[in-house]
């Protein structure tokens, strides 16, 4: 081992360090890495693509707005991180198992969430949106971090079970800097766990810029737990399928974990609760908005007159009808009783909570008959 | 006198401690630029460079390790925990480190941080944002445990704190957060009431009813209508969860003689288990009632829609003051 330490890379500007396949201006350039695992994606494949990451934007949109008008409590956008969502979650299999962050819609969207599910959890109405068993995405995690350790023991037990599954876990690059992520690594490495972490480096956790987490790029860090890794641009919806396609064929064929950093950026604030003017500059987002990774696969498919206007009208009338619905059940959605708040602490029943639930179902009762 | 929110005022008092003493370094997520999610810190940065007001990576763990070895040095930090369910990945760090160091080398070492936590529900906030986890840090010997209710009590207490060779935790109510009320900035730290006592927020003569946190707004407004029924309500802010100052309970209960305790904590092994076994060992002869409780339900914090069904509100205060002092109630009915 050489003594020297590894130069230190400019950990958030420098792109050039990230594989890509489609430029910002929608060129095509050759990737000997990842060309190959992206070779069976045709012009419709791909116009498929745009239309899941249009419909995605709609739905962060909508979400914003309904957070806004003072339907939902909080809203975490995606903005921006549409490519890396939709390309690593449309190369997933139906029966792969994802551990996501909050900031997750493109994935739950890929899974197939319904219009509710995006906004049962914000709204305050559940403690998770969707039904992790129909989705096969466990319920977004607040605790920064914490899912990834989740995702290694699934891994631990599809490898148990010798299953042909793979199981996913997404986080930012703050969570890079949380004790649970390390040890999943850990975890992950010495039992050559069948997991695909997939960090999302959007450049911010809420103010702290990503050279507060790392001062190397963050897919430099795997290899030392013995994980191979890729850093990819995060807004080539290509690049990001074909990376996780490497990802999970790895995870797949037995050789254990396998790490993505995807270098992307959060165009909007943290949550609707955030700020970013108080802590970031216009000329930063101006950069990122000419990276947006919509516009690029447009201007490819426009370039091989791959892409209508009737295509695009009619990707955008789809956006709306799901934007429609997901407004009409967040307003439709009626809020439990108020002994519901016992409902669900235990699998089993419970004495000391039985009493309780008794107590306060008596306390409710005292207000019958009152005006 | 200047009227300030409960936030400003507590960030007057950081402002005040790192003045006063150069040794105070405050470390957070989110501290700096933006001043805290919150904005507790805001402007610090500016006043006091990058090397006191330490935006920190995202680890909670790492934050109140950091801040272990900067206690070993000499320096007072002043940690800020974003949210109170955020506490968890640093409660090894709390518990089996920063509450220990003192005892085990026999004060050799003194951990003089200031744990700050927005804390409490009542915000209509995202899972792992309402938690109340004072009792984890009661339970714990070595930890000192205050909690504010008001801007006045905030500025000096966390001061008292910073200034205090033991470890704080310090519970912030975020429901409080934009709360009004007057603080005397110039009050000499000297003169103020020691840390771990409790206030008679209102004095009465039927019942009394002990809180703490945004629980005492609750607690007088429940005096107020007991009041106009006729009823003299005694209140109590304890202010300080460990020690809690039971000369101040003794006195009112030997005056009362019945007592309700409130939280918004979940009831099993809380708070007001604890000041009601101690106030049957110091004055049982003089409760002529038992004494009760009053708290969050026993399950996690319910999502927002349903968090007024957790909550303590006036009417489950009321129902408890009726059953202490046998009046009908909501288990025996209009007829008792
Ligand atoms: C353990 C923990 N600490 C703090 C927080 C508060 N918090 C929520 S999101 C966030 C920033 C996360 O940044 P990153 O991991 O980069 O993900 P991003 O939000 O950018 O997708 C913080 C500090 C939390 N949710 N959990």
């Amino acid at each position: 081992m050489s003594p020297q330490i590894t130069p230190i890379a400019d950990t958030a500007q420098d792109l050039e360090l990230a594989e890509r396949i489609l430029t910002p201006d929608g060129t095509r350039i050759a990737n000997p890495q990842l060309d190959a695992f992206v070779d069976d994606i045709d012009a419709a494949s791909l116009r498929a693509l745009h239309r899941d990451m249009i419909i995605l934007r709609r739905i962060d949109a909508e979400g914003v707005a309904l957070q806004r008008q003072g339907q939902l409590g909080l809203w975490a956008p995606c903005q921006g991180q549409e490519a890396t969502q939709i390309g690593t979650a449309r190369a997933l299999a139906p029966q792969d198992y994802v551990f996501p962050s909050y900031r997750e819609t493109g994935v739950i969207y890929a899974r197939g969430a319904k219009p509710g599910d995006y906004v049962r959890m914000w709204r305050g109405e559940e403690g998770a949106g969707h039904d992790p068993a129909s989705l096969r995405v466990a319920p977004l995690q607040i605790i920064i971090g914490a899912q990834t350790l989740h995702a290694v023991g699934y891994a631990l037990g599809i490898r148990h079970d010798g299953a042909d599954e793979v199981a996913v876990t997404y986080f930012g690059d703050g969570a890079t800097s949380q004790g649970d992520v390390n040890e999943a690594m850990i975890f992950a490495s010495s039992y050559q766990a069948p997991v695909v972490f997939v960090c999302q480096n959007n450049h911010w956790a809420i103010s702290e810029p990503v050279s507060v987490q790392s001062q190397y790029p963050i897919a430099g860090r795997a290899p030392g737990f013995g994980i191979p890794s890729l850093r990819v641009d995060g807004n080539d919806v290509l690049a990001c399928m074909a990376a996780m396609r490497w990802a999970l064929a790895h995870a797949r064929s037995g050789k254990g974990p396998a790490y993505i950093e995807a270098v992307t950026y959060r165009m909007g604030p943290h949550t609707t609760a955030d700020d970013p003017t108080r802590y970031r500059k216009d000329d930063e987002l101006d950069a990122w908005r000419r990276r947006d990774p919509i516009a690029r696969v447009e201007a490819h498919l426009r370039a091989l007159g791959e892409l209508s206007d009737d295509h695009m009208a009619e990707t955008q009338a789809a956006a709306d009808v799901v934007a429609r619905e997901m407004r009409a059940e967040c307003l439709g959605m009626v809020t439990r009783p108020p002994l519901s708040v016992f409902d669900g602490v235990y699998a089993e029943p419970h004495t000391g909570l039985d009493r309780q639930r008794g107590e306060y179902a008596a306390y409710l009762a005292s207000f019958e008959g009152e005006a | 006198m200047t009227e300030l929110t409960l936030g400003k005022a507590l960030g007057a008092g950081l402002r005040q401690a790192m003045r006063d003493d150069e040794k105070v370094v405050l470390l957070g997520e989110d501290i700096g630029k933006l001043g805290g999610v919150f904005r507790v810190t805001d402007g610090l940065l500016d006043e006091f460079g990058a090397s006191r007001v330490i935006d920190t990576p995202l680890a909670e763990s790492g934050i109140v390790g950091t801040a272990v070895g900067l206690a070993f040095r000499g320096y007072r930090p002043v940690v800020e925990i974003q949210f109170d369910g955020f506490v968890y990945p640093a409660f090894d760090q709390i518990v089996a480190q920063v509450a220990k160091l003192h005892y085990r080398t026999q004060g050799r070492v003194k951990m003089p941080i200031t744990i700050r936590i927005p804390w409490a529900g009542g915000i209509g906030a995202a899972e792992h944002h309402s938690e109340s986890p004072e009792a984890y840090f009661v339970h714990t010997a070595g930890l000192r445990v205050i909690a504010v209710s008001n801007p006045e009590d905030a500025y000096r207490s966390l001061r008292q704190a910073i200034a205090s060779d033991d470890p704080v935790i310090f519970f912030e109510p975020k429901r409080l957060y934009h709360h009004k009320g007057d603080v005397d900035l110039d009050a000499p730290l000297a003169d103020a009431a020691p840390m771990g006592l409790a206030r008679v927020v209102r004095s009465g003569t039927d019942a009394t009813l002990i809180t703490y946190g945004a629980m005492v707004s609750t607690a007088l407004q429940a005096a107020e209508a007991a009041e106009d029924e006729g009823t003299s309500l005694e209140v109590i802010d304890l202010r300080s969860l460990s020690p809690v100052d039971y000369d101040t309970i003794a006195t009112s209960v030997r005056k009362t003689g019945r007592v309700v305790v409130a939280h918004e904590a979940s009831r099993e092994a809380g708070m007001a288990a604890e000041v009601i076994a101690s106030i049957t060992e110091l004055c049982f002869e003089y409760l002529e009632s038992a004494p009760l409780r009053v708290t969050g339900h026993d399950v996690p914090y319910p999502p927002a829609k349903l968090e007024k069904y957790h909550l303590p509100d006036l009417d489950r205060l009321l129902d408890a003051v009726d059953r202490v002092l046998d009046r009908p109630n909501s288990l025996t009915g209009a007829d008792a």
